[in-house]
């Protein structure tokens, strides 16, 4: 589905304090599998979901996505295909405060213009599945952690995604929720879509769930399993 | 297009759910913009229509005064004076005005006496201004006394009282007969204030005045137009004043302004981000701020404007009249027609609503094309 | 969104009420223009309390803003009317600045 090549990324480049946090990655991220990158802090994995996800782009190499070069684009094609195909769950899960779930829920819909009662719908659908129906209308900084990853996951999921990409999705969440959260996933993989995620967190990327756990290190990889 | 529409509701619709988090920041902001865009309003509302009002009013005065001046000063018109005008063409009558000034002890004011040329009271009967009936608790049939500034008082009987609806050119009148006028300024016979002449074509009134100054050397013509022109410019100091001290205001409304858009919270550049992160184009952002810049300043435009327009027109300007009054004791009372000019209004549109949304959008536009995978870095 | 819908509606309103008001007071300014020429009367009475406030366009030429023509006067609604035009454009006047001038070379 997403193929990288010779992937390098650099920030500050040119300056003191140039950094390569990437430094030749070669990938394929197979559809309908879940995949999980994993190391140590720093080692360029939030990177390189930024630029699977068509946040950034990468200083030399290639991405590919459904065989199509799309590294060299400009911003408003990768924006239009971040909508469409990519879901994100952010690690401090970027909600906006003072909106309620609901309408954080359709806020990735708004440029689309589908119409209102439609994304209504789409948007219960995924509050009732992740058992959210009754925080509805709850202002989404009076919600508990897990209840605001639900909310960011039904988010990700409005616009009906090939891709979901969630970074260190248990970082913020305590065991017991960090299990709620893999039964999503895994419900989520039981259904057939593609997940991307980050994590250092045994209990992700030792799960059943994950079908490979691709290591890294100083922005290479290091192991894949 | 349908789409197009869709996507333009959902922006507006986001945008009153952004503004409806910070109520009370936003309140604030619309109050104080309301309020500085109706103080400049009535200004503008005010001197406008009083400047058109006087223009209509006096488009029927004589088209020239002529005063005689003796060392630089207005002088009495003596016997034999006006005859010496003699003919000039295009003057159509020539009529010697009499009237003066009277300071009235008891009110602290002072009154314009006047002897009309048609129509004059009896002789000990006056007739006054709607400011006199109000200051003097004057009403028709009452009788008066003055004390003449040779000490002896005289004693009129009020005639009538000159329509209130007048009262924005002769509040302060008092009409009398010439006998009374001139027993009781001892005003010496024979002698006038200054003369109307009336001249038909308007075309003439120069050549007139010219003709007027080659003839009479010590007499100063006054022309209809130059009054005129007198009252377009009345205002214009102090509209400038006001203007002027206003600019304090909208500086520091500027400033509050640049503040706080330019000074764009963490919070805001953060939702920014998060909201390019899934999936909103840099256009959309800077849409929904320019929305939301223009939902303040349009709203607070127009209410603004109401406000300033019923206080103009409603309640006489309340607010200016301190300022309008001076030290004057009697001021009239007057309901001004409204006038409104719609390139004022159009400019004052353009110098309060553009601004503002500019204001808001340029900082917005900076925080915008920032890159959005900053967002993962929080 | 309603309340600028309101305030629209109030603004569209304004106008309405000034053609209204207009109409209204048509008679009255009807009546004061006949008065003003049955009177032949020059100035508003807007300011009385001193004859170069009460008829700024009778007064004497030189003596209403003795010090600077610019100056601030003394009573406060000096400061609302300008000079006359003929005094800082000495241009404009054809008769009244042009005698007192004339005179004096």
């Amino acid at each position: 589905m997403i193929e990288l090549h010779a992937i390098r990324k650099a920030f500050n480049q040119g300056r003191e304090n140039e950094l390569w946090a990437l430094d030749g990655i070669d990938l394929h991220i197979e559809a309908q599998k879940v995949t999980a990158l994993r190391g140590p802090s720093g080692s360029g994995k939030t990177t390189l979901l930024t630029l699977v996800g068509c946040l950034a782009r990468p200083t030399e190499g290639r991405v590919r996505l459904a065989g199509e070069d799309i590294s060299g684009l400009p911003e408003c094609f990768l924006t239009e295909i971040r909508r469409r195909r990519f879901g994100f769950v952010f690690q401090q899960f970027n909600l906006i405060k003072g909106l309620s779930a609901l309408d954080n829920i359709i806020l990735p819909a708004y440029p689309t213009g589908r119409p209102r009662k439609q994304l209504l719908e789409r948007a219960e659908e995924l509050l009732a599945r992740l058992k959210l129906g009754h925080r509805r209308a709850a202002k989404v900084e009076w919600l508990s952690g897990g209840e605001q990853q639900r909310v960011a996951i039904c988010r990700a999921l409005i616009n009906d995604p090939e891709l979901l990409i969630a970074d260190e999705p248990t970082a913020n969440l305590d065991t017991h929720l960090a299990k709620e959260f893999m039964a999503i996933l895994e419900g989520l993989a039981g259904e057939g879509r593609s997940i991307l995620l980050s994590s250092h967190d045994p209990l992700v990327t030792e799960s059943d769930v994950v079908d490979r756990v691709v290591e890294m290190r100083d922005g290479r990889i290091v192991d894949e399993r | 297009m349908k789409l197009w529409l869709a996507r333009r509701r959902y922006l507006i619709d986001f945008t009153l759910l952004a503004l409806a988090r910070r109520k009370t920041r936003n309140l604030g902001l619309l109050l104080v913009y309301t309020v500085l865009v109706f103080m400049l309003a009535s200004v503008t509302l005010y001197s406008h229509a009083l400047r058109q009002e006087a223009a209509r009013v006096l488009a029927n005065s004589p088209e020239v005064i002529v005063q005689r001046m003796v060392a630089g000063r207005h002088d009495l018109i003596p016997p034999g004076y006006i005859e010496k005008i003699g003919r000039i063409r295009g003057v159509q009558t020539r009529e010697a005005r009499l009237w003066g000034y009277y300071y009235d002890a008891v009110t602290r004011a002072n009154y314009t006496f006047m002897v009309p040329a048609q129509g004059a009271p009896a002789a000990g009967e006056i007739v006054v201004g709607p400011a006199l009936e109000r200051s003097r608790g004057l009403a028709k049939s009452n009788g008066i006394s003055f004390r003449s500034y040779s000490g002896k008082l005289h004693t009129f009987v009020v005639a009538d009282v000159l329509p209130q609806a007048s009262e924005l050119v002769s509040a302060d009148l008092v009409l009398m007969s010439e006998e009374s006028f001139r027993a009781f300024f001892d005003y010496p016979a024979g002698h006038y204030t200054d003369i109307a002449l009336s001249v038909a074509n308007p075309l003439e009134v120069r050549n007139v005045a010219l003709k007027l100054a080659a003839a009479l050397p010590d007499a100063r013509p006054i022309l209809r137009d130059e009054v005129l022109r007198t009252y377009a410019s009345i205002f214009d100091w102090r509209e400038g004043i006001v203007l002027a001290l206003l600019s304090a205001a909208i500086l520091a409304f500027g400033i509050l302004a640049w503040d706080k858009a330019s000074g764009l919270s963490a919070e805001e550049k953060r939702e920014i981000g998060i909201l390019k992160a899934i999936g909103w184009e840099t256009g959309d952002v800077i849409k929904m701020k320019f929305w939301e810049g223009l939902l303040v300043s349009l709203t607070a435009f127009l209410l603004g404007f109401v406000a300033a327009y019923v206080h103009v027109f409603h309640f006489a300007a309340a607010l200016f009249e301190p300022v309008l009054k001076g030290w004057a004791v009697l001021y009239p009372r007057f309901q001004l027609t409204p006038q409104i000019d719609g390139l004022q209004v159009a400019t004052l549109f353009f110098f309060t609503v553009v601004p503002y949304a500019a204001a808001v959008l340029v900082p917005i536009w900076k925080a915008a094309i920032t890159d959005p995978d900053s967002v993962m870095r929080w | 969104m309603f309340i600028l819908a309101l305030a629209g509606a109030a603004f569209a309103a304004c106008f309405v009420d000034a053609a209204r008001l207009r109409a209204a007071a048509a008679d009255d300014a009807n009546g004061m223009a006949v008065l003003v020429a049955q009177l032949r009367l020059t100035d508003l009475a807007l300011f009385t309390e001193a004859r170069y406030t009460r008829h700024p366009s009778q007064a004497d030429l030189h003596s209403a803003f003795q010090d600077h023509p610019l100056a601030l006067e003394h009573f406060p609604t000096g400061s609302l009317i300008g000079p006359p035009a003929g005094l800082t454009n000495p241009v404009v006047k054809v008769g009244a600045g042009d005698t007192a001038t004339s005179v004096a070379k």
